[in-house]
């Protein structure tokens, strides 16, 4: 508004001039405003959005957190939950104990063998859109226990990763980094590609017969499931 | 089970002498290997039980505290060092020998419950079979998996197969036995309550547990085959820092700094014993104060005042800390012959700082005793639940605050001193409760005792003259111990008795680096003092003997 003279309502009444739909269909500058939207809003207020872009924004704004430690990095990730750092000031501190109420899981620790099958279930279990943050070297490439004979070399082994939060273990602030650029991510609409093709859950019938699984056929029922680790091929 | 642990307490403490060792074991000792720390008595794979029965009845040595097994070129052999709850220092190693073809010995479970989980590892992980053991199943790796990794010609590249069945969802199919109408439930591996990735398989009657079976080994993460990779000098050090993960980092490191300092006979200076003495003093406060968060947690439920408050201490602790090392969780500070910097300067705003914390904490404890022990409700709900009877928890090697709550004065600090602990003025805490109540508050009292010990090592740090401040020995750049020497040392961490075994084989690196847990005793004791409880207290005993999973499956 670049006219010198006061505008008129300030003399007329005190009253807030959004008050009707009337008031809000101004003339001379205002009219820039005046839409069908607005004539059908009146005066409540309303913003332009794309959908796919509010439920971008929504997602990444209140994001429920799988709550599950598993190693040395789920001690810092309950500190990064916990005073001083609460991730919640950042929409994202609400931890939930089911993964059917969860859309982002942390995996804080080093994932061994015998782990492997039931991490790959959590993640299976939690509803998409799902997202996944790599908390420290142990989820990158198996970290200081890379060469364990029990050790897989990083989620990405078993399930696909958005973030990767390196550290040993990350700080509290570098956990608060990774969960923002996710969220910067997520409204941003970005997924991440799928680089390594990973170990998945098969019925035990269902795997090529060679001398292991021949062995193993008399413990394990044809369709129980099992993750098969082909530790020759881990990088 | 208490009748048979009973026994003469007049012989308990009394010193035996090795000649009168000698003479208990008498012609069932085929040969002697001494250990530095301990004599050794090599004797027949069929004599086990009888050997550790004399030993423990007649001349009592009441604590099976480790049990190492291991493959040489021509031979297998398990080693049950043992010691006396009253008095640590006295040890004897019984070393039993198993050929290569046939590698089957017989059980000690009869003697000590411990032996149980420990001889399940030792089949586990190296391939031994104890002969009359009553659950002859792998513990830390999967049923199916080939090979036992730690024996020599294991194939690490040779592929695995993991089944998911035995983590069978209850509700799917029928759990309820039709005779006696029980329900089998799985508790974990990734439930919060279990504080990491612990599975209970539980049988309920209605809400009593009628039988638990701790399914563990989902964070077994090859420790003691890491160890065994690393040069002793620095590649090591670092990993103990993840066994106990719970801020404990600098009581690990000193486990290996103790072990490996002996075994190469290294001094290490006053100056950084005192320092050490502070930082692992410290690592218990943090460590404690996450063991009441987390079982406040258990009990009152979600992320409530009680956790946030212990959280907001352990923030103070873990500054100081990271001041101190560089790092908030996994320190790497100790070196062997020392620590790896002074104090950080400026050293007066250091030892202020850790000051005003000390001069809080009296207040946030009382304000802690406000909360949770003073809390009536709370003591309903803890007190008389989770007991673990004084004898059992012997007999399951039970240590630390677990057992120091069911009223056995043992504590490494003082029964078996290292670093400066001597020198100064302290007390150990032990309750006669039993109970999981007990089992907090004797937390809560060390965490008391620990400030003593910090205030009194500022005290001398701060009077330290300038030019004497030696924070590390010296130590060969390359170390190679003796060969064939074998050492089982142990300190008191957060947990309790933290102790390592290594054999050497002339090298720069271990022939055998073997951990014994605390918290791998203290949770085998959980089916023991949860069976017959109501569902939610087999929680609380869970929170209440505060396992650590790492150090559990290493």
């Amino acid at each position: 508004m670049s006219s010198d003279k006061p505008r008129q309502e300030i003399y007329d009444s005190t009253a807030p001039s959004t008050d009707t739909r009337e008031a809000r269909m101004g003339a001379g500058p205002d009219d820039r405003f005046n839409s069908k939207l607005r004539e059908a809003f009146g005066a409540s207020p309303f913003i332009l959005t794309k959908f796919d872009q509010f439920m971008n924004w929504v997602r990444g704004n209140s994001m429920f957190m799988l709550q599950f430690g598993i190693a040395c990095c789920s001690i810092e990730m309950i500190h990064t939950y916990a005073i001083k750092h609460d991730l919640d000031r950042f929409g994202a501190g609400v931890p939930r104990a089911s993964p059917r109420q969860a859309d982002v899981m942390i995996v804080p620790g080093t994932i061994v063998s015998k782990f492997g099958p039931r991490m790959k279930r959590v993640y299976d279990q939690m509803p998409e859109p799902k997202f996944v943050v790599g908390m420290g070297s142990c989820t990158i490439s198996g970290g200081p226990f890379q060469e364990g004979y029990n050790v897989v070399k990083g989620a990405e082994e078993i399930i696909p990763v958005d973030i990767h939060v390196p550290g040993c273990p990350p700080r509290p602030e570098a956990l608060i980094y990774g969960v923002a650029k996710l969220q910067e991510r997520i409204r941003n609409g970005e997924t991440s590609p799928v680089v390594v093709k990973p170990y998945e859950l098969e019925q035990f019938g269902d795997l090529p017969k060679d001398e292991l699984i021949q062995k193993l056929a008399d413990d394990i029922d044809e369709e129980d499931l099992v993750m098969r680790y082909n530790w020759a091929d881990s990088p | 089970m208490s009748t048979e642990l009973e026994r003469n307490q007049q012989e308990i403490g009394v010193e035996v002498t090795e000649d009168e060792l000698e003479a208990l074991i008498g012609d069932r000792a085929l040969r002697r290997d001494d250990h530095l720390n301990a004599p050794g008595f090599v004797i027949r794979p069929d004599d086990v039980q009888d050997v550790l029965f004399d030993l423990r009845d007649e001349a009592g040595f009441d604590h099976l505290s480790c049990l190492t097994a291991q493959q040489y070129e021509d031979r297998y052999e398990s080693i049950y060092h043992m010691k006396k709850y009253a008095d640590p220092t006295q040890e004897v190693s019984i070393v039993v020998p198993t050929s290569v073809d046939n590698p089957v010995s017989q059980s000690a479970e009869p003697v000590f419950r411990t032996a149980d989980w420990h001889e399940r590892e030792a089949f586990d992980l190296v391939g031994i079979d104890y002969e009359g053991h009553p659950d002859p199943r792998r513990i830390l790796l999967p049923e199916t998996w080939q090979g036992h990794p730690l024996s020599k010609d294991y194939d690490q590249e040779q592929p695995q197969v993991v089944t998911l069945a035995e983590h069978a969802n209850p509700i799917q199919p029928d759990h309820h036995d039709e005779e006696s109408d029980t329900m089998f439930l799985n508790i974990g591996p990734h439930h919060p309550a279990t504080h990491g990735v612990l599975h209970v398989k539980t049988v309920l009657d209605g809400e009593t547990v009628v039988d638990i079976d701790p399914d563990i080994g989902y964070l077994h993460r090859c420790e003691e085959q890491m160890c065994q990779q690393g040069t002793y000098r620095h590649q090591i050090m670092p990993y103990p820092d993840r066994w106990d993960y719970v801020s404990a980092g600098l009581l690990n490191e000193w486990a290996y700094a103790r072990t490996a300092e002996d075994l190469a006979d290294i001094e290490v200076p006053e100056y950084a014993q005192i320092i050490r003495t502070m930082g692992a003093e410290l690592c218990r406060i943090a460590s404690h104060f996450l063991a009441l968060g987390t079982f406040c947690l258990d009990v009152y439920g979600d992320f409530n005042a009680v956790f946030q408050y212990s959280f907001r201490d352990r923030e103070v602790v873990q500054d100081i800390l990271e001041d101190l090392t560089g790092q908030r969780l996994m320190f790497n500070y100790f070196r062997l012959g020392g620590v790896a910097w002074d104090l950080p300067e400026p050293r007066d705003e250091f030892i202020e700082k850790t000051r005003d914390f000390l001069d809080e904490l009296p207040a946030k404890i009382s304000e802690y005793n406000d909360l949770v022990t003073g809390n009536e409700i709370f003591q309903v709900r803890c007190n008389n639940t989770g007991v673990l009877d004084p004898d059992l928890a012997k007999s399951y090697g039970c240590t630390g605050p677990v057992a120091r709550a069911s009223g056995i004065d043992y504590d490494l600090r003082r029964d078996d001193p290292y670093g400066y602990y001597e020198n100064l003025e302290w007390d150990v805490i032990t309750r006669q409760g039993c109970d999981n109540y007990a089992r907090v508050l004797c937390r809560m009292e060390e965490v008391e005792e620990s400030a003593k010990i910090i205030e009194q090592c500022l005290d001398l740090l701060e009077d330290w003259p300038e030019d004497d401040r030696e924070i590390q020995a010296n130590v060969p750049r390359t170390l190679k111990p003796d060969p064939d020497t074998e050492i089982y040392r142990a300190v008191e961490g957060a947990k309790g008795e933290l102790g390592i075994y290594i054999r050497s084989d002339g090298t720069d690196k271990p022939a055998r680096f073997k951990i014994r847990s605390p918290c791998f005793h203290n949770l085998s004791s959980l089916g023991e003092i949860s069976e017959g409880d109501f569902i939610p207290d087999l929680i609380a005993s869970l929170g209440s003997l505060d396992i650590v999973l790492g150090e559990v499956d290493r």
